[in-house]
């Protein structure tokens, strides 16, 4: 935990503080659906056009199950033109690689991956989408379930600022507005910037590179109608090595292993069939081509996600240098951040939607700091086999980010629902890796994805005033409404589901055979990758431990319900309790009305988001890292 | 039912609409803006030849196994640097597969740049240990940059290899170390495929 490391994390800390206010006053703007912007004379026209072509009248505004309904309904619609597009890409254009159609049960999962805004992954883009598919059927959902969380955002802080109103807003109107004005200018800037860096965009097909030096390779060998050639070998088992005496030897207190045949019963030698392997000659390297910046500056804008390449913002096409690595850090959490001012503003209480960004922000230090301490002390069994201590765990990172930006970015993707990587979580430290886990099971409310980080820390707002009431004996308040048992039913019913959903599947997976079938580690360290798959796919993130293999039929269907309950069933309780705020009558504050700003309240929200949310998933976190952390440190292996 | 059709109508509408604007429109202006402005960043930063061949990107890492060249990081894409299957190892910190993997790249690592032997570290001073970016893969598996202590370690091996002076070779790992960007985010590293174009005019 160097100076240098503490320096960045207060440039970026400072950068956020910078942008929020400045974001919450444009989303003031944009979330008014008279609001002007200084981009009005160029998209005003192409806003109005859009209106007469969907017949939708901008100005009528809808209940929340209107609201809610228009927006499941574009949800469904959205999701099936993906799904079409992604069975048919085969037959489609832009398609210069000539990859075939995805599997109906990758299709499903994709295609619910990005409408959900989780851009959960289990292909590698490079080797299984055309640039049409990566270009309309995922970069679509980039832009639209963006809008949706924002929207939905929007709609809940107009149900807790208004009052006595059934009405929510327009959702047609807001995701057009929210496309616009906020996601389309910003990417294209964002964009811009990002091939200065070096990222790509064209329409070229992969270019062939002539290496400096070839080198040969080991690939399985094919008879004359392609089948592989195999032969009969004895399996061998590891077994300590003896000395003359009989005695195991020992290195260190650790016997040494060698290679033995295992016998049967009878103690024969077991034989099994294995692949004859040749040499071939690598001598060219293919460079992956395409129109990769326009959809990564709204991968991340969007808090989607969902990488280009296989190895996302690790990718040194996705992500070239640290400069371009900290904008995509700071405009994960961008809007995010300015949502919280904009509910300040919108409840005419400032100091609410400050206390709710501090709290936030205590959260995504803790959670830094942590990451890059159990990233930077590195993993002991490395050091003792003679890797330098001070380097620190670098097994899945890239040296221009080092230790720390890799650590930054793994907390900032998984407090915001964005994730996308620059680096591998599977390899971080037991404990550097608990940090994103965590992150996703708090239900991404640290700054959030883009409108469900805010919506879904309301509900623990609503939560913790309900507690401090009933600690004090009065019915609780927020914001001059009366908190009332719909709305903690509701509230209680999205934490239940979320909590439910991940372990639920993750308890299923880990006794199954299909489940164990996928891992890539053995011992606790498998129970972590299936645990963070559900929870990054209920929590809509789309990181993963990647060594997990879920192009199964099995995991595909899963994950993709995992994804479509974290979102919608998330959604629809909590518009049912904007649609309820909405419509109660204000009551003046008086001197028993507990304060939604300030310290106390920052720590009850606190208390709220790690006892009632967090905790749930802490006996879990313990088979997991926790053990796995402290079976590292006295070196045992899997 | 009425209802239902026209709220069916503008979602069906505005996804067509977003379809043109958000992923026709958009990249296209990004796509004119990037070939006109950054032609070389958007096509790749391809390292082309006088003659046409192209030998590869600046962003992208090869595999070098010879003395003479510098060696980039283990990869896990692919067979070892595939710019079609980029990815890490996903090897977890208990994973034995990884251990061994470290323990025999290690050994290699000293035996080839002549660095003070031992079966494990006990004995040996923490100088002598080697550098976690020469033995660990990197997250994309295409890392193009490697330390700055890795390539010091490896510059005397390259200048025998090459009948240079230690100096000449360090001359230019200097030369093609891209350093922090504005001097503060992120670390430097030594571009690997670079240095070794830049070894290779030498003469």
């Amino acid at each position: 935990m160097n100076t240098s490391g503490w320096l960045q994390l207060a440039l970026f800390a400072g950068a956020l503080a910078l942008i929020t206010k400045p974001m919450g006053l444009y989303l003031m703007r944009v979330l008014d659906p008279k609001g002007k912007t200084w981009l009005d004379p160029v998209i005003r026209p192409v806003e109005r056009l859009s209106y007469w072509v969907m017949g939708v009248r901008p100005e009528q505004e809808q209940t929340w199950r209107q609201y809610t309904w228009a927006m499941l309904l574009f949800s469904l619609v959205s999701c099936v033109f993906t799904y079409a597009i992604l069975r048919l890409q085969n037959f489609l254009p832009l398609n210069p690689q000539g990859f075939g159609a995805l599997s109906p049960d990758l299709a499903f999962n994709t295609a619910i991956s990005f409408t959900t805004n989780t851009n959960w992954q289990s292909y590698g883009g490079e080797s299984t989408m055309s640039y049409l598919s990566q270009m309309v059927a995922l970069t679509i959902h980039n832009f639209c379930s963006a809008a949706t969380g924002i929207a939905i955002a929007a709609a809940l802080v107009r149900g807790i600022a208004r009052h006595s109103t059934q009405l929510l807003g327009n959702f047609w109107v807001d995701l057009v507005r929210v496309t616009y004005y906020l996601l389309l200018p910003i990417c294209l800037v964002l964009a811009v910037f990002y091939v200065s860096q070096g990222m790509i965009q064209n329409f070229k097909p992969y270019a062939k590179a002539k290496l400096v030096e070839s080198y040969t390779i080991q690939v399985q060998k094919t008879d004359d109608k392609g089948q592989p050639v195999t032969t009969n070998v004895a399996v061998m088992v590891q077994a300590p090595k003896l000395d003359q005496k009989g005695q195991p030897m020992l290195t260190n207190g650790v016997a040494v292993m060698m290679d033995v045949p295992q016998l049967d019963a009878k103690g024969q030698p077991v034989m099994t069939n294995v692949a004859v392997m040749v040499d071939q000659k690598v001598e060219e390297q293919s460079i992956v081509q395409g129109p990769m910046a326009s959809q990564v500056a709204i991968k991340l804008l969007g808090t989607n996600g969902g990488g280009y390449a296989n190895a996302n913002a690790a990718h040194p096409f996705e992500n070239p240098t640290p400069l371009s690595n900290f904008l995509q850090m700071l405009s994960i959490l961008a809007i995010g951040s300015g949502l919280t001012y904009y509910l300040g503003r919108m409840t005419k209480n400032q100091g609410h939607g400050w206390s709710i960004w501090g709290a936030m922000m205590v959260l995504f230090l803790a959670g830094a700091l942590v990451a890059w301490h159990y990233e930077a002390a590195g993993n002991p069994i490395h050091q003792q086999l003679g890797i330098t201590a001070a380097d620190g765990n670098m097994e899945g990172k890239e040296v221009r980010f080092g230790i720390f930006n890799s650590a930054l970015f793994a907390t900032v993707t998984t407090d915001a629902s964005c994730g996308a990587v620059n680096s591998m979580h599977d390899s971080f430290t037991p404990l550097g890796g608990l940090v994103p886990m965590f992150n996703m099971q708090t239900g991404e409310v640290i700054i959030g994805g883009v409108g469900a980080g805010l919506y879904g820390m309301l509900v623990f707002v609503v939560l913790a005033v309900f507690i401090a009431g009933l600690m004090v004996g009065r019915t609780p308040e927020y914001l001059g409404k009366k908190i009332q048992s719909f709305e903690v039913k509701m509230a209680m019913l999205s934490l239940l589901i979320l909590c439910l959903t991940i372990l639920g599947f993750a308890a299923w997976a880990s006794v199954s055979q299909w489940g164990l079938a996928g891992l890539n580690n053995n011992g606790p360290h498998g129970l972590s990758e299936i645990l963070y798959a559900y929870s990054s796919c209920v929590g809509n993130n789309g990181s993963a431990f990647a060594g997990l293999n879920a192009n199964t039929p099995w995991y595909n269907t899963t994950l993709g319900i995992a994804m479509l309950f974290g979102r919608f069933l998330m959604i629809v309780p909590i518009m049912a309790m904007a649609g309820s705020l909405a419509q109660k009558k204000l009551i003046p504050a008086s001197t028993g009305t507990f304060p939604v700003s300030g310290g106390t309240f920052v720590v009850l929200l606190l208390g709220t988001v790690l006892l009632v949310g967090a905790l749930n998933f802490l006996p879990v976190l313990t088979l997991g890292p926790i053990v796995e952390h402290f079976l590292m440190l006295q070196g045992k292996l899997f | 039912m009425k209802k239902l059709f026209s709220e069916l109508r503008s979602a069906v509408m505005v996804t067509l609409i977003f379809a043109v604007v958000c992923c026709g429109l958009y990249p296209l202006v990004v796509f004119g803006v990037a070939q006109v402005f950054f032609r070389d960043q958007a096509n790749g930063s391809l390292i082309v030849d006088a003659d046409g061949t192209v030998h590869g990107s600046k962003l992208l890492g090869q595999q070098f196994t010879a003395d003479k060249y510098f060696q980039s990081r283990p990869s896990a894409a692919g067979n070892g640097y595939d710019a079609t299957s980029s990815g890490g190892s996903n090897l977890g910190p208990t994973s034995s597969n990884l251990v061994a993997a470290i323990a025999q790249r290690i050994a290699d690592y000293r035996a080839q740049n002549g660095l003070p032997r031992g079966e494990t570290l006990r004995g040996l001073k923490e100088t002598d240990s080697v550098p976690a970016d020469a033995v660990t893969a990197s997250g994309s598996g295409l890392d193009p940059h490697i330390s700055l202590r890795n390539a010091e370690l490896q510059a005397p091996r390259v200048a025998k290899a090459r009948n240079v002076s230690v100096e000449q070779v360090l001359a230019l790992v200097r030369a093609n170390t891209d350093p922090a960007s504005l001097g503060l985010l992120g670390e430097p590293g030594v571009n690997v495929l670079e240095l070794n174009l830049a070894l290779d005019s030498l003469k």
